[in-house]
């Protein structure tokens, strides 16, 4: 009977004990949880855009590791927390349900695709959590229509990019008549419609729309029309492979035309692609480390070799906008926490609206957010460049 | 101009569908089957050739020779693993394993071959001459040449050669034929390889006017697959020529109408050619008995 009794204390003894080991664990567990501000990230890390993943990770990275150094954020060390959306926009969303609800990230990045961010959207406004976009630049991501709008972005933007498209063709080209090639996907949609308000805004009169695909191995029938309708310009938006195949059937036509292009073509392998005309098209960026003569730009190139091994040359960090914008984002989305002085959302949200002035890679900001001014660059930020030799240099 | 410049795209795209669509061909009219791989074959042949030629810097013709060789092997490799355990117990589901086994390789190739596309230069494709005006690479003019002579060395092998005739008894009576002394794995064999050595030689091609880049054959392979029932696959005039005039009816689209007609108009010549001719335009009706 004794021992029975023994026994049974001794099984509740053990019983108590393990719930007590327990809720002392999982309150390790929560106190170290709660050590680090956590920013998630959700961009392409694997397939064919993984390099715009590497670009985004590489510029949040340096932006921690130098608000780490100065103290953290709240008393906090910050944690960059990434997910791969595989360029699809359900996965993107799963991924931003798990780093919001699960993993409780302060402030949430995008990646490069348009359609990945929109699906995002909905979601973190519903939520009410911060969103930064450094990359996608389809207008309704920041421009939402929502009544209370926790989009946040710091990169170019297609109605934006398409005004200065125009005004760049008729400055320096005396364009009267410009013809559009543009991919035939829902990018190429969003810019046909920047491009046709651009234009009317002006007075220019259109020589066409003309539609190219991934897989156009010659577009000289689309051009040859452009041609004929007597076009003086090029507006040309597609990625890389298909803006190579517009710049070779150019070469084989023999037609000298300006071509003025979204930042499509600022992949690794542009100049290898587009043959001996890939060097003429004059192309947006809202950042490069070539030809910057800026002392940030420098020091940043020094950071990013010294971090990144792997990077030797101007031509590793190619293009650099990823770069620049998720490292401007992050110290902006920094400034925001601080402001707010916790993380929540529509605290960091407000954050934001209060940020006065801060110097950055890309430009000083001053007042950058308002509840009508979610994008933090302007028309003003865009840099005309070319690609030569796989560097991006400004055009002077 | 706008016409020539059409003409000489639609002929130039138009004979590398026929090329692919060859590879069809063969294998239709050899086992009643087909490789849904050959746009995968396609890209093979240009990644391949890439390889030997530009990343590890052998001779041309050694590099080609070589990049066909694999391409043989691969066709042999989808007989044997793809088509052959399925056919042989009466299924279709070498529908599906050709498929998968293009989406395999696709992915192989973008692991090892690398994500980003890459240029493959070629002395034929660098200097445009002139031709009614209108500037035109050699080698656009050499694919429809390559086009027209492998429909015609393909016809005279199948009707004019021991080993022709072969194939032509292989697809007609199997049984009979292996009493014969025939070895009709062996043919089935040959057709598959011979279909992705077409591919591999339309990947060549193509890959210096294009880029090379592991997803650059599925929608060649689609197109093409298209232009083989537009043409008659039993027929290697007709899918030649269906896809000379599936290339031509692409371009002239585009030229006149503007490219956001052009995949409404050529998918629909389709719908309608093979409405009036259900065989297709130089297909035969295969006689089955009941």
């Amino acid at each position: 009977m004794n021992i029975q009794m023994k026994s049974r204390i001794s099984r509740r003894s053990l019983l108590a004990g393990a719930a007590v080991a327990t809720v002392t664990a999982f309150s390790c567990l929560s106190a170290f949880a709660a050590e680090t501000v956590k920013i998630g990230l959700i961009a392409s890390l694997s397939g064919p855009s993984a390099k715009s993943g590497e670009a985004i990770t590489r510029g949040l990275t340096i932006a921690i590791d130098e608000i780490n150094a100065a103290g953290g954020l709240l008393g906090k060390q910050v944690e960059l927390i990434r997910r791969d959306d595989e360029a699809n926009p359900g996965k993107g969303l799963v991924a931003a349900r798990e780093l919001i609800q699960r993993e409780k990230v302060a402030v949430l990045f995008g990646g490069l695709q348009t359609p990945v961010s929109l699906a995002i959207v909905p979601f973190m406004n519903q939520i009410k959590k911060p969103f930064m976009g450094p990359w996608a630049a389809g207008t309704p991501i920041t421009k939402n229509g929502a009544k209370e709008n926790y989009i946040f972005r710091v990169s170019a933007f297609d109605a934006m990019v398409d005004v200065a498209l125009v005004d760049w063709a008729m400055k320096v080209h005396g364009a009267k008549k410009p013809g559009m090639m543009l991919i035939n996907n829902p990018w190429g949609e969003s810019n046909q419609k920047g491009l046709e308000s651009a234009m009317k805004a002006k007075g220019l009169a259109s020589a066409g729309i003309e539609k190219i695909e991934g897989s156009d191995v010659d577009v000289v029938p689309q051009l040859t029309r452009l041609k004929s309708n007597g076009a003086d310009t090029i507006f040309m938006v597609a990625n890389v492979g298909p803006s190579a195949q517009v710049m070779k059937s150019l070469e084989r036509m023999g037609w000298d035309v300006p071509v003025v292009s979204h930042w499509g073509p600022a992949g690794g392998r542009f100049s290898e692609l587009g043959g001996p005309r890939a060097k003429d098209v004059e192309m947006i960026q809202t950042f490069t480390f070539s030809g910057n003569d800026s002392p940030g730009a420098a020091e940043m190139m020094a950071k990013l070799k010294k971090r990144f091994p792997e990077i030797k040359s101007e031509a590793d960090v190619t293009p650099a906008v990823g770069i620049a914008n998720a490292y401007d984002g992050m110290h902006l989305s920094a400034l925001a926490i601080k402001n707010a002085g916790s993380t929540d959302g529509p605290a960091v949200r407000n954050g934001f609206y209060a940020i006065k002035k801060h110097v950055g890679l890309i430009k000083t900001y001053v007042n950058p957010f308002s509840a009508e001014q979610h994008d933090g660059l302007g028309p003003e930020d865009l840099v005309f460049t070319r690609f030569i030799d796989g560097k991006i240099i400004p055009i002077k | 101009m706008l016409i020539t410049s059409a003409i000489i795209t639609g002929l130039g795209l138009g004979a590398m569908y026929g090329l692919l669509a060859l590879g069809f061909h063969i294998t239709y009219v050899v086992s009643n089957t087909v490789n849904f791989s050959q746009g995968s074959s396609m890209m093979l042949g240009a990644v391949l050739g890439y390889t030997f030629a530009v990343t590890l810097g052998w001779p041309l013709p050694i590099a080609i020779l070589a990049a066909l060789t694999i391409c043989a092997l691969f066709g042999l490799v989808v007989e044997r693993f793809l088509v052959r355990p399925f056919a042989d117990r009466g299924s279709n589901a070498w529908l599906m394993a050709t498929v998968a086994g293009g989406i395999v390789l696709d992915n192989v190739v973008l692991f090892t071959f690398g994500k980003e596309p890459r240029n493959f230069p070629s002395p034929l494709a660098t200097d445009a001459i002139s031709i009614f005006g209108v500037g035109a690479y050699p080698l656009q003019l050499i694919i429809p040449v390559v086009g027209i002579a492998a429909a015609i060395v393909l016809s005279l092998v199948l009707k004019k050669t021991k080993y022709g005739k072969a194939m032509s008894a292989v697809v007609q009576k199997p049984e009979a034929a292996q009493l014969m002394g025939i070895n009709t794995r062996f043919v089935i064999a040959a057709a598959f390889a011979i279909s992705t050595v077409l591919a591999g030689v339309a990947g060549l091609l193509i890959a210096p006017l294009f880029n090379v880049s592991s997803g650059m054959g599925l929608v060649f392979g689609i197109k093409a697959f298209a232009t083989a029932i537009l043409g008659g696959i039993t027929s290697a005039w007709g899918v030649v020529l269906a896809g000379m005039l599936y290339g031509l009816v692409e371009a002239l689209t585009t030229a006149y109408l503007g490219s956001s007609y052009t995949q409404i108009i050529a998918f629909s010549m389709i719908i309608i050619v093979l409405f009036a001719m259900p065989n297709g335009l130089l297909g035969r009706a295969s006689a089955q008995k009941v």
